[in-house]
């Protein structure tokens, strides 16, 4: 049974219908790329798949892990192992990162029935994580998100990924605004934590980032379903030919792997 | 000799406890004819209602309508293992000079005042007037009764509290706590706690004037502070309201201020059902400044109040004002801020920021800024919001897996937090950021 198996998911925000019948399945220790034009309904899938109470679901099913995922709180999916790295992270004025992160991973841990770790302890756990993103540790003593520069959120996304160590990472265009460096350090960041058992779904416009991050399986969202999967090459025939080839005339291939 | 007053109205229960206050004569004389005047204001004024614009949103009827009973003599039976609770003491800083207060009246026994340095002078006011008489002279000359019936009341009652005397020139290495803790015994009771704090020229101290309680009992404090700040001298006083949650509690804080001197204030409001707060100031010489800020959080049914009052009388003054509400419950929050500029304060610079989180649907706030300005050449902003916890934020911690309460708690926590952080005691602040974190589970 795939990690993640979602069948004929509509969703909609306020009266608007943005998920129109999306079939998908993830595997364990698969990564897969979504692609698709503006304002298709990748975030919204995401945020979805998160639980964000701002998107209704109106139809089908998600199987994660075995479990209805779309009985579960928000908080208890990311106590289960999912993890969105935002396409616009959320600024929190007044939380410091570490505490913040401090917290998270004491919830997870407590969820599991694990003991919670004090500062201390904590501040090696976080000696580790930053160098992998190559993150200043004065990052940590400023609010979260706070006057993080585009990239720095995106990182920062990063770092908590790599803090949290989850079994499902949804990374919605956490290429976007990033330098070559920043790019590289994503991908380094998505490929270390990379293990058998855990997925990952890559939602991008570029190409580039497939070039750091192989994907196992490429999908193109648009008008609500998932219309195209194929495997890694999909992206480069995406790059040449656009989505007007997919979205015209194509008939919908339904689900990917 | 006796006061006649309509009977039935209010103010009638406070007469015979009055007329035997006056009858005993260990006070001197002027004291003495400053209760008789004051009593006689008080009874002509009665307690303020509604139609009263500075009472506008809050009743005291509760107040009113009670029969208190005048705590005179000394009560109470804390030990001192109780005062640990609200001593700020975290074990690694030199214990604070402090004065406690049981029940209104001054507890040598359990307060650390003996051993001052040079310069720090601390007396209670009973003993104050005889020992101090030119100090104690102040009293009732930096704040007036004649338009405020519960600071008439409070003079008419003044019997205790604390007298704080800084020499010019003089740092104080420590905070001066004043610890007014009530406990069962004061049930139904009430007391007029009366403080002056006088700092000389240059002098910089800090002084934290708490109110709290090792019972659930009701009681109603009134208190007064005057405060007098010489040319140059530095004061931070931090009013601590924790007070019994079933308690009322009105207080008065005026301060008069010198040239060059820095007035910065902070307002804790946690306890009592209905309370009230006045800060006043006058900045009455070139070059001075004020700071108040604040920080109410209420829940169930509590109802606080703030009346902030800044006057530039002067040129070349600052004032800066943040006033910050955590409202759970069916709370009520009041926050009225007055600014008044005189023709003559030419570049005054004055901000004042109010802002109100609404953690539930029942809760409500009435916010009032009130400015008039008489100069021309001045800036003088004000802004005030309402809002409630961000369900962005809400959403993205709860996606890292924290939990609903505590995604609200940090989030409640975070807006506070610019506030908590012009505590310059580091005690104090680390307190009340707990105290934050935990208020609203
Ligand atoms: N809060 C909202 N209110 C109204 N419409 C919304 C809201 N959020 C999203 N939408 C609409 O839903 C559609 C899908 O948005 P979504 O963010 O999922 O697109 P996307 O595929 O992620 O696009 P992009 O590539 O630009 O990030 C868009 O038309 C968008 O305008
Ligand atoms: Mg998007």
């Amino acid at each position: 049974m795939p990690l993640l198996e979602i069948n004929g998911l509509r969703a909609n925000v306020g009266d608007k219908e943005i998920l129109k019948g999306l079939d998908l399945a993830v595997g364990a220790g698969e990564i897969h790329a979504v692609m698709g034009p503006n304002g298709s309904g990748k975030s919204t899938l995401a945020q979805v798949l998160a639980g964000n109470p701002a998107y209704e679901v109106t139809g089908g099913t998600v199987t994660y892990d075995g479990r209805d995922l779309l009985e579960m709180q928000p908080e208890e999916r990311a106590q289960q192992g999912i993890f969105l790295a935002f396409q616009y992270p959320v600024e929190i004025p007044g939380v410091s990162n570490a505490y913040f992160l401090r917290a998270a991973y004491n919830e997870i841990r407590k969820a599991h029935g694990e003991d919670e770790v004090d500062p201390l302890e904590f501040a090696d756990i976080m000696d580790e994580k930053l160098a992998l993103v190559d993150m200043d540790p004065s990052m940590l003593n400023r609010s979260v998100n706070t006057g993080f520069s585009g990239g720095e959120k995106k990182r920062n996304e990063i770092l908590q990924m790599a803090v949290l160590q989850p079994k499902l990472g949804i990374l919605d265009e956490t290429d976007s605004g990033l330098d070559i460096d920043a790019l590289r350090i994503v991908a380094d960041g998505v490929n270390t934590l990379k293990r058998p058992d855990n997925a990952t779904i890559v939602v991008t416009h570029y190409q580039r980032l497939l070039n750091y991050i192989v994907p196992d399986f490429v999908h193109v969202l648009a008008n609500g379903r998932i219309l195209k999967s194929g495997g890694k090459d999909l992206a480069l025939e995406l790059e040449e030919k656009g989505y007007d080839w997919v979205t015209s005339g194509h008939v919908s291939m339904g689900a990917g792997a | 000799m006796s006061t006649s007053v309509v009977v039935g109205s209010p103010v009638e229960s406070y007469v015979a406890p009055f007329d035997e206050l006056v009858g005993d004569a260990s006070a001197p004389a002027w004291v003495q004819s400053m209760r008789r005047a004051a009593f006689d204001r008080f009874t002509a004024l009665g307690f303020p209602t509604t139609k009263n614009e500075d009472w506008h949103f809050t009743s005291v009827a509760p107040i009113a309508d009670s029969e208190f009973v005048l705590l005179a003599a000394k009560t109470g039976d804390i030990k001192r293992d109780e005062l640990a609770a609200f001593s700020f003491a975290t074990g690694q800083t030199a214990a604070w000079y402090t004065m406690v207060f049981v029940n209104g009246r001054f507890a040598p026994e359990l307060s650390d005042c003996a051993k001052l340095p040079n310069g720090v002078k601390l007396w209670d006011l009973a003993s104050a007037w005889t020992k101090a008489p030119d100090v104690v002279d102040r009293i009732g000359k930096i704040t007036s009764y004649d338009l405020n019936a519960f600071t008439a009341l409070n003079t008419a009652f003044m019997h205790d509290g604390a007298v704080v005397q800084i020499a010019k020139e003089t740092e104080v290495d420590r905070p001066i706590h004043l610890l007014f803790i009530t406990d069962a015994n004061a049930a139904k009771g009430v007391m007029h706690p009366r403080n002056l704090i006088v700092l000389g020229r240059h002098a910089k101290a800090t002084v934290i004037e708490s109110y709290v309680s090792t019972s659930e009992a009701v009681y109603f404090t009134n208190a007064v502070t005057e405060v007098s700040v010489a040319e140059g001298a530095t004061l931070r006083h931090y009013k601590m309201q924790r007070e019994a949650a079933r308690s009322f509690h009105v207080g008065t804080i005026e301060a008069s201020q010198a040239k060059d001197s820095h007035y910065v204030s902070f307002s804790l409001a946690t306890g009592a059902a209905l309370s009230r707060t006045n800060v006043y100031t006058t900045l009455g010489g070139e070059g001075a400044g004020a700071t108040l800020n604040g920080l109410y959080m209420l829940g169930d049914d509590q109802h606080c109040d703030h009346q902030t009052q800044i006057v530039h009388a002067q040129p070349n003054c600052f004032s800066r004002e943040l006033y910050k509400g955590v409202l759970d419950g069916r709370s009520h929050g009041v926050f009225n801020g007055k600014v008044y500029v005189h023709p003559i304060a030419q570049k005054t610079d004055g901000k004042q920021t109010n802002n109100t989180l609404l953690l539930s649907d029942t809760a409500q706030i009435d916010t009032k800024p009130q400015l008039e300005i008489f100069a021309d050449d001045v800036k003088c902003t004000h802004g005030a919001t309402v809002g409630q916890i961000d369900r962005t934020a809400l959403f993205y911690l709860e996606s890292r897996g924290i939990s609903r309460p505590l995604a609200r708690r940090l989030l409640t926590y975070a807006f506070a937090a610019d506030v908590l952080e012009t505590l310059e005691v580091d005690e104090i602040r680390q307190s009340l950021e707990t105290a934050t974190l935990e208020r609203f589970v």
